[in-house]
């Protein structure tokens, strides 16, 4: 798994301009993703995952939010230079994004097949299929039963899981090199969300696709990711493989995150929360961003933001106890 | 889809032999409706003469049946004024009004739609601020006076336009204008609120993240959708149009229904108001069931309920 | 967020004002004829005196005098039908949004029938069968009213209904009555502020609208609407008759128009789309 990422994000900032001031959601973020490798952004919700995200495909909400700073490289390109024309083409052909509520992210008016061939029409087919033959056989990878049927019917008459199978297919309509999931899984029901995932897992593998997994749940981590990065207050604090993250965290706050997590065997624990409070993303201090909350904090930690440093094999942290 | 189309035929038949009952019953509740009519000095001879000629004499309840018997037989009454079957009068009055109608809304819709997008893709711009001007303006003004305007400005002061009845085409521009404007601002501020809403809508961020253009997507994706509020509030524009025809109509002497339905009050002539009345109530069904049907092929959801 | 709108203000203040002291502010009768002053212009222009500022009618009476009480007119209409209308909404929007059931769905249909039928139709139709005057007006002006009062507030009780202190409410033994207007009527009071403040523009149009056609308040007294419809035969010769009361409607609904907005603003945003 040593190949050349194929989506590289350096030193990213956005913020959001407002009137009452500047709110920091994304800032300084730095991750790679390789070819074929499934990467978890782990972190609370208000970390500024879903705006890494966002920021990578240049959607940011209209005029509040601007990328300031950083580097987006897909394949070496810096996305971030391109036009608006050309990011166009990125998206949705070299890299996709599955939203997180089914029930909202198809279009109620539009047909499912009308919906597909908008994202299979921008990229011609080699083997000459028309638009609805490929519309089948997309709704067919993805498991969708009865496809033919399918693309004729309307986003209210499926069930929350198929629309989230129908956004997976436009997802891979075009065979992206990425494909960013934001936490595709949240709004269904939960005996389906697994099979979901394991749908997810088995078309990475077909396709050979990166992806970029967006979720707040380490069980799902464990699942679904070769690594991980997790986020807080708009920063990445640690990297690494997912089996060492899980024997090994070095960063209290991916310690406390992965002591959360509830497990089956000693359900007697009580479930263990993280106390206190972000800090608020437009007032943030000098020091550690988890200080506040930390239980091994130290002065040092109030006083300078720690580097990233190299804990192990491909494992980073970024805290003063393991500097 | 035909059941949906036959369950709004039937409620529309329904909401008819509801309005003519109310208005059946409103005549003869509020007193005998031959004493309104009547002169000041009549005497108790002519009263029991019209009383006879407005089929009048004999219970409420047997009167209404009588109504109901004629009215399914196409007799809805004679004009006192006209002395003609109210319904002669109605459809002679009819493609008048038909002919202005179209325009209006057609100037309507030529202006809200374009206006209500753009002030919702630059929200807070130029074109927001301006239509939000038209709008508040729109709704201020009531359009019996915005015509009177109108006919002071380009007929007396500078003689452009001819200030009133059917003509030539000059004849079309102030009563459409003024039809026009009174369902404009109505449209516009539907049209930009579910704009907005549609594009901040998770399906719109889909949309972009497949890749589609913005020009797509706001006349593919966002408008579409934002028409549905606008259909689903017909029944007020409906109203809107109904009072606008009846006052432009009334302000520029055009000989159509609402000028007709002006004549029927100020002369008291209520078999005529009560004919016109139930004749509307028919061709505003009539419209409200294409409406409908429009509805549902814009909103899948409705198609098959 | 909008800013206060003073002017708004000034001319709604400005209406009330004449409306309330009219008899103490001007010396002339609104409905008196003396037929040696008609048509006098307005005093800016030739052969206008300032004892008529805005000019005579055709009647020889005083336009300024006019307008004054015609104000009064509008406010007592408008505060009517708003009572009458606006109150018969809120209780059959409350009653039907809590009980709910059958009632609640013949209810609302009975609104969407009201939406689906011009009333103005209904309006015209009372002023002939019943005869011009302030009660018929008030009548169809409150048949305009009720439906969209009710559908709304029917919309906010449907809500409030599943809060916790209407659960709690009902546990202790409430009765639906005391529920409804001791628990949720308080929490739709905003609402109802605002949608009474949104209509006041919209109904001093149409008592206009309704005056204008014949249908209003019958003449002599003197009403806006009724003040232009007899202005508009002399539009060539005496523009004032017609243009200043319309002038004033304009006005003063712009005022109503854009408190109400900002209003809207203030206490329920939620509201815009109405």
């Amino acid at each position: 798994m040593d190949s050349a990422p194929v989506l590289e994000v350096r030193n990213l900032h956005t913020h959001f301009f407002l009137r009452r001031g500047v709110v920091k959601a994304v800032d300084g973020v730095t991750f790679s993703l390789k070819r074929g490798e499934v990467l978890g952004l782990v972190g609370e919700s208000g970390c500024g995952k879903s705006l890494t995200a966002l920021s990578i495909l240049r959607l940011l909400p209209q005029e509040a939010a601007r990328t300031v700073e950083g580097q987006v490289l897909l394949d070496g390109e810096d996305l971030l230079a391109k036009s608006a024309g050309e990011m166009r083409e990125v998206r949705g052909q070299r890299i996709a994004m599955i939203l997180q509520d089914p029930q909202t992210s198809l279009n109620p008016v539009f047909s499912i097949g009308n919906q597909l061939h908008e994202a299979l029409a921008r990229r011609p087919d080699e083997r000459g299929r028309s638009l609805r033959e490929r519309a089948v056989d997309v709704l067919r990878q993805v498991r969708l039963a009865a496809p033919e049927q399918r693309i004729g019917q309307y986003p209210h008459e499926l069930s929350g899981g198929m629309k989230q199978r129908v956004v997976g297919a436009i997802a891979i309509s075009c065979a992206p090199e990425v494909m960013i999931a934001d936490e595709p899984t949240t709004a269904l029901d939960v005996t389906i969300q697994l099979q979901y995932l394991n749908l997810l897992k088995e078309l990475q593998t077909s396709l050979g696709m990166g992806i970029l997994f967006i979720t707040h749940d380490f069980g799902v981590v464990a699942r679904m990711c070769d690594r991980v990065a997790v986020m807080y207050a708009g920063r990445i604090v640690e990297t690494g493989p997912v089996r060492e993250i899980f024997d090994n965290p070095v960063h209290p706050y991916t310690q406390a995150l992965i002591a959360s997590v509830p497990k089956l065997r000693d359900t007697a624990e009580r479930l263990r929360a993280i106390e206190g409070q972000p800090p608020a993303l437009s007032d943030l201090p000098v020091g550690c961003r988890f200080a506040d909350r930390c239980p091994h904090a130290e002065p040092r930690c109030l006083e300078k933001y720690p580097e990233a440093v190299s804990v192990g094999e491909n494992h980073t942290a970024s805290c003063w106890l393991a500097a | 889809m035909q059941r949906y189309i036959l369950q709004r035929l039937v409620q529309g038949v329904i909401l008819l032999v509801v309005v003519t009952s109310v208005v059946f019953f409103i005549g003869r509740m509020t007193g005998n409706p031959v004493d309104m009519m009547l002169p000041e000095d009549a005497t108790e001879e002519d009263r029991q003469d019209m009383i006879e000629r407005l089929e009048l004499d004999g219970s409420v309840m047997d009167q209404f049946g009588v109504f109901i018997v004629d009215a399914v037989q196409g007799d809805l009454g004679t004009s006192i004024r006209y002395r003609q079957p109210a319904t002669d009068i109605f459809f002679s009055r009819l493609p008048n009004t038909l002919a202005m109608i179209p325009p209006a809304m057609i100037l309507a819709i030529a202006m809200a739609i374009p206006l209500g997008i753009l002030s919702a893709l630059r929200r807070g711009g130029i074109i927001d601020r301006i239509s939000a001007t038209i709008a508040v303006l729109g709704i201020s003004t009531p359009n019996f006076w915005l015509g009177i305007v109108l006919i002071y400005l380009f007929s007396v002061t500078w003689g452009w336009l001819p200030s009133s009845r059917m003509g030539g085409p000059l004849n079309y521009i102030m009563p459409t204008v003024t039809l026009g404007t009174f369902l404009v601002a109505g449209f516009m501020r539907l049209i930009r609120s579910s704009m907005l809403e549609t594009l901040d809508s998770e399906f719109v961020k889909l949309a972009r993240i497949k890749g589609v253009s913005e020009t797509a997507i706001v006349w593919k994706h966002c408008l579409r959708n934002a028409l549905i509020p606008v259909l689903s509030l017909w029944g007020v524009f409906m109203g809107g149009l109904v009072t606008g025809a009846i006052v432009t109509e009334t302000v520029f002497a055009w000989p159509g229904i609402g000028r007709l339905t002006y004549e029927a009050v100020i002369f008291r002539d209520y078999p005529l108001l009560q004919a016109v009345i139930i004749m509307d109530a028919i061709f505003i069904l009539f419209i409200n069931l294409l409406v409908d049907i429009l509805y549902a092929y814009v909103d899948p959801r409705i198609r098959f309920e | 967020m909008r800013r206060l709108p003073l002017a708004s203000f000034a001319i709604i203040g400005t209406m009330v004002f004449v409306a309330v002291f009219a008899p103490w502010l001007t010396p002339h009768s609104p409905i008196d004829q003396s037929l040696p002053n008609k048509l006098l212009p307005p005093f800016w222009e030739e052969g206008g005196t300032t004892e008529y500022l805005l000019g005579t009618d055709i009647f020889g009476r005083d336009l300024l005098t006019r307008l004054f009480y015609g104000a009064r007119v509008s406010l007592i209409v408008t505060a009517l039908a708003l009572s009458v209308g606006g109150g018969v909404g809120l209780v059959l929007g409350i009653v039907s949004g809590y009980v709910g059931g059958k009632l609640d769905a013949f209810l609302m249909r009975v609104v969407d029938a009201a939406f689906a039928f011009p009333t103005i139709l209904f309006a015209l139709l009372l002023a002939v069968t019943m005869g011009q005057g302030m009660d018929t007006l008030v009548i169809a002006l409150s048949l305009f009213l009720w439906a969209g009062f009710a559908r709304v507030i029917r919309g906010e009780v449907l809500a409030i209904k599943q809060r916790d202190f209407v659960a709690l409410a009902r546990v202790h033994g409430s009765s639906p009555a005391r529920i409804m207007f001791i628990h949720i009527l308080p929490n739709v009071l905003n609402t109802f502020m605002v949608l009474l403040t949104l209509n006041v523009g919209v109904i001093i149009v149409a008592e206009a609208s309704l005056s204008f056609l014949g249908a209003g308040v019958p003449p002599p007294t003197p009403s806006w609407g009724l003040m232009v419809a007899e202005g508009r035969g002399k539009i060539t010769s005496a523009w004032w008759l017609s243009l200043i009361p319309g002038i004033a409607i304009t006005l003063v609904v712009l005022s109503f128009n854009l408190f109400g907005d900002w209003l809207r603003d203030r206490l329920d945003p939620k509201l815009r789309q109405l």
